[in-house]
């Protein structure tokens, strides 16, 4: 088969699987569907994975970068369909489609009892192709339409319970907040069109070298001129920021909890909000062209790790949680991205897939497992009924935290010696941002682990059922079935994945450090200018893995980790009722973090309820008064009015017809005569 | 001023178109504004006679003889026919007169003064039409009107005397009322007649009286 | 010599005359008549003197024709007269304004 055949099957086949199970998912049958779209989603695994093989190997065949199809050429600009295929894609389409498979199998598991199976297979099968359009893009129209389509999936997917209020709300608020940042996203393309004359990543590319790309300005306030290239990748980073949840366009990522856990841990945590990284990487040719964007980026990431992560510590919903990790964590891929450590950026992409997906689906294997309580303080002392979630759960967690030799520990490592090797503008501020973020991430993962499955049982504490069931669909039946009342293990479909997720999460980033950071395995896909190049500095001080790791122990990272599980494991394990106390005494820095900053209540009383009285004000002044009063209605009653005046002229007397008719010929004489 | 010069100046071409002129304008003011529309008719008559003089005056002497003769003696003696056949109610007719007076006289006078500027002597004068050609003593203005009406016009003196067909037939038409006590004949009704108009049998039964002939 | 200038201001002032006529008599049916009859007198002096000076025939046979059909149509607006009279036993002009049948 050739490379191009290979590209086209992995990203149709999940296509072709959305559309058997979404149309025909009456006709097939929920085992119809669902092996329909694991079988698309795959056979694209497989295929991925022997690309990635292929470059890992070195083959020069499998590099790829054509255009398929030419969809229209309006105005000179060409809209076209093509694949770019390199290290960077490569990369991408393994991670996406490995964490898709099992999320689509652990969905078997997971949404047995939900009348919209069928469709929920549909959607998450159509997600994988819409990622895949977005990795394997060869140009800005591309990107964009991938780009667009997953929002409408994680759109779809957030409300797929839909006849719950909370949900649509949510998914309403994730696809405006995405619009918001898919403008800044629309502007920045645009602007390379203009800049650029092309939307081909290729000749983009090409023509950053020119000395007058570099150092063109454009005037968006008369008489201030800012570089071209910086306002360019701003506007590009705001849709990153739209799509990765990044301060301030950040607020939709935890309502996005309201969908279903699978799509939390597929969407949410491992390939579309790192659609944003991925994109600032892709265009790292670009951004390496202005210092000021990328201090940007970097101060953004830095806000929203450090920031972030301390809301996660006085959350009490455990996919919450783990949402605000996820934020956290996208800071620090924003951050790595800042200081142009690119391949940092991607590197922690994959490796927090791995986790991060792991931790959501154990989340989910336990909300399962206490018939859809997801409040923390009514778990508890879970881990000697769920043994396999338990463990894969711990795993998961020492990645994210950190621990020398883990996966987590060489990606969040590189990214803290990075930053603190940049000598970027903001660079120390961003050190000490993601630095301690370190220990807050140690202390809400352990808390998690703790009030989950240690300590005492509090499943039947006052409060415990009645509220938060969030995952209604499976209320009903469970209580049937479940008649005993005790939390057990879930079904294979749902530990396998779990424990297939696990291995990388422990092992992958031992292997695959050392290539992909530091010898350059990604290749041609990132630019780095000479003197940003951090990870170059970098590179005489990493010998192996198993070195690195052993200098791990000596570092910072370690020991804050450390003492954030020692204060974790005091609080919440040995002195419980410690926290209340604790709770008591910092009550106005809880408040805040309750209240998430205020970045709600801003844009509810701003944005959204703004826009209504904007709509209401429209509505009646512009459209009941103007438009329909003055223009429709007003011109019917014009045209009534002066017909009842006219009507006057017609009485009905011989008379006064010989009048009005003499009266015209007198004036028509009178025009001729004397109106020369 | 004797006599003889006076008697020259009136009838010299001047002063017949003068006197015409003037009686003709009196009279048409006599026509709108007098309260008895027989003294109003009498008033275009009036009219029409000065306006012979004038067209006499512009050697149109086969037409004024026809104003005289056709527009006098036939279409106004049918105006004075109905004037007088008709119960006029004056009062009824005369109300507004004194209100539209002013309205009427200013609309009047706007459109004379317009037309007046139009036709005067500047485009009109002897500079742009020179004094006429007076025809020869015996000439006949009856035989050159003649000779073009029966030469080029005689389709529409055709035509024309279908026109005065036609008005006599709606004339009659329009007037024409049945008088209710004459008796006459309606050939196309009694041909239409059906038997069970005319004829009934009537079944009676026979009488028959004791002894005795019928 | 009366050139043709005047011949045309006394059309005209007689033209208006009967214009003020129709303006001032509306109501009574006989005078309208009367005054239509006026006004194509001034137009057949119009015509009669444009032939006289431009010694052209055609003027006067057209005269002769617009004798015809004001004689027609003075007959039959007279016939009209008599009918309405005899329904409504009034000239007045406003007796006719109901439209219907």
């Amino acid at each position: 088969m050739d490379v191009k055949s290979i590209y086209l099957t992995i990203v149709l086949a999940p296509l072709v699987g959305a559309i058997l199970a979404g149309f025909f998912g009456r006709q097939i049958g929920r085992v119809g569907s669902h092996v329909a779209t694991i079988l698309g989603v795959g056979i694209s695994t497989v295929l991925s994975l022997y690309v990635l093989k292929g470059f890992i190997d070195g083959d020069a065949s499998f590099q790829f970068n054509e255009t398929l199809y030419t969809w229209m050429v309006a105005g000179g600009i060409r809209f076209e369909v093509g694949f770019l295929v390199d290290q960077l894609t490569a990369l991408m389409m393994a991670v996406v489609t490995f964490v898709s498979l099992m999320v689509h199998i652990y969905t078997i598991g997971y949404m047995k009892d939900d009348p919209g199976y069928q469709r929920f297979f549909s959607y998450i099968s159509l997600f994988t192709f819409s990622m895949l359009m977005l990795v394997m893009a060869n140009n800005f129209t591309q990107l964009f339409f991938g780009w667009e389509a997953v929002g409408l999936v994680s759109y779809l997917l957030i409300g797929f319970w839909y006849k719950r209020p909370s949900a649509i709300f949510a998914n309403l608020k994730a696809f405006l907040v995405n619009r918001v940042g898919d403008f800044g996203f629309l502007l920045g393309i645009g602007l390379v069109l203009y800049h650029f004359d092309s939307l081909n990543y290729a000749e983009v590319f090409a023509r950053t070298a020119e000395p007058g790309i570099a150092a063109a300005t454009i005037e968006l306030i008369p008489g201030h001129a800012w570089s071209m290239m910086t306002v360019i990748c701003i506007l590009l980073f705001i849709g990153a920021m739209g799509k990765s949840a990044q301060a301030p366009l950040h607020v939709w990522l935890p309502d996005s909890m309201e969908g279903p856990t699978p799509i939390s841990a597929l969407i949410h945590a491992a390939t579309m909000v790192t659609a944003g990284i991925f994109m600032v990487s892709r265009m790292s040719p670009l951004f390496e062209m202005s210092d000021t964007a990328l201090s940007f980026v970097m101060l953004t990431g830095a806000f929203t790790a450090f920031f972030m992560g301390l809301i996660g510590l006085v959350q009490n919903d455990i996919k919450r949680v783990v949402a605000y990790s996820t934020l956290s964590q996208l800071g620090y891929m924003t951050v790595a991205l800042g200081v142009s450590a690119y391949s940092a950026a991607i590197f922690h992409l994959m490796t927090h897939a791995f986790f991060k997906a792991l931790l959501f689906l154990a989340a989910g294997s336990v909300i399962m497992g206490m018939h859809h309580q997801q409040d923390m303080r009514f778990m508890g002392g879970l881990k000697k009924y769920m043994p396999i979630t338990f463990i894969t759960a711990w795993i998961g967690t020492i990645a994210l935290t950190g621990f020398p030799g883990t996966s987590g520990f060489f990606s969040k490592d590189i990214i803290i010696e990075a930053v603190a090797e940049s000598d970027r503008y903001g660079a120390s501020v961003a050190y000490w941002a993601v630095l301690l973020g370190v220990l807050i991430t140690s202390i809400y993962s352990f808390r998690l682990l703790y009030l989950t499955f240690h300590g005492p049982e509090r499943h039947s504490a006052p409060g415990a059922h009645g509220d938060d069931h969030h995952d209604d669909a499976h209320h009903h039946d469970d209580h049937q079935h479940h008649g005993d009342g005790k939390p057990h293990e879930s079904p294979w479909v749902v530990w396998v994945p779990l424990v297939l997720l696990a291995i990388p999460s422990l092992l992958i980033g031992w292997f695959t450090a050392k290539p992909i950071l530091f010898d350059g395995w990604l290749g041609q896909a990132i630019v780095v200018h000479e003197k940003n190049d951090v990870l170059a500095e970098l590179s005489p001080h990493f010998h192996s893995s198993a070195g690195f790791a052993l200098e791990g122990f000596k570092h910072w990272p370690f020991w804050l980790m450390l003492i954030g599980f020692a204060l974790a494991t005091w609080v919440y394990l040995l002195k419980p009722g410690l926290s209340a106390q604790i709770a008591k005494v910092f009550k106005l820095p809880v408040r805040i973090l309750n209240d998430k900053y205020g970045f709600d209540r801003l844009y509810q009383a701003l944005f959204a309820r703004g826009s209504l009285r904007l709509g209401n004000a429209l509505w009646r002044f512009g459209d009941r008064a103007l438009i329909d009063g003055a223009v429709v209605d007003g011109s019917a009653k014009t045209v009534g009015r002066f017909s009842q005046i006219l009507r006057l002229a017609q009485s009905g007397y011989l008379y006064d017809y010989a009048f009005v008719m003499i009266v015209g010929l007198l004036l028509l004489l009178m025009l001729f005569v004397f109106g020369r | 001023m004797n006599i003889e010069s006076i008697f020259q100046a009136v009838f010299s071409e001047a002063g017949v178109f003068y006197v015409c002129g003037g009686v003709l304008l009196v009279a048409a003011i006599m026509v709108i504004t007098l309260r008895n529309p027989v003294h109003a008719a009498l008033s275009l008559v009036l009219c029409f006679f000065a306006s012979a003089g004038v067209w006499i005056l512009l050697e149109a002497e086969f037409l004024g003889i026809v104003l005289v003769l056709v527009y006098v003696g036939a279409v106004m003696v049918l105006f004075l026919f109905v004037v007088m056949m008709l119960d006029i109610n004056i009062a009824e007719v005369r109300e507004g007169f004194v209100r539209a007076l002013p309205v009427g006289v200013v609309v009047a006078g706007l459109m004379a003064v317009s037309l007046i500027v139009v036709v005067g002597a500047k485009r009109f004068g002897f500079e742009s039409f020179g004094p006429p050609i007076k025809a020869a003593a015996g000439h006949s203005n009856t035989a050159e009107i003649g000779r073009t009406l029966f030469g080029k016009y005689l389709f529409p003196f055709e035509i024309a005397a279908v026109i005065l067909l036609v008005a006599i037939v709606v004339a009659i038409t329009l007037t024409l009322r049945k008088r209710p006590d004459t008796k006459y004949q309606n050939p196309a009704r009694q041909v239409q007649v059906r038997r069970d108009d005319r004829v009934r049998l009537v079944d009676i039964p026979s009488e028959s009286k004791k002894g005795g002939a019928p | 010599m009366i050139p043709l200038s005047h011949f045309l201001i006394l059309s005209a002032l007689l033209f208006s005359v009967a214009v003020a006529g129709i303006f001032i008599n509306r109501k009574n049916m006989i005078v309208l008549l009367m005054c239509i009859e006026l006004m194509l007198l001034a137009v057949n002096m119009n015509f009669v003197a444009f032939s006289r000076f431009l010694d052209d025939t055609d003027g006067q046979v057209f005269v002769f024709f617009i004798l015809t059909v004001a004689a027609a149509e003075a007959a039959i607006g007279l016939a009209i007269l008599v009918v309405l009279f005899r329904n409504r036993r009034t000239i007045n002009v406003d007796a006719i304004s109901e439209m219907k049948g």
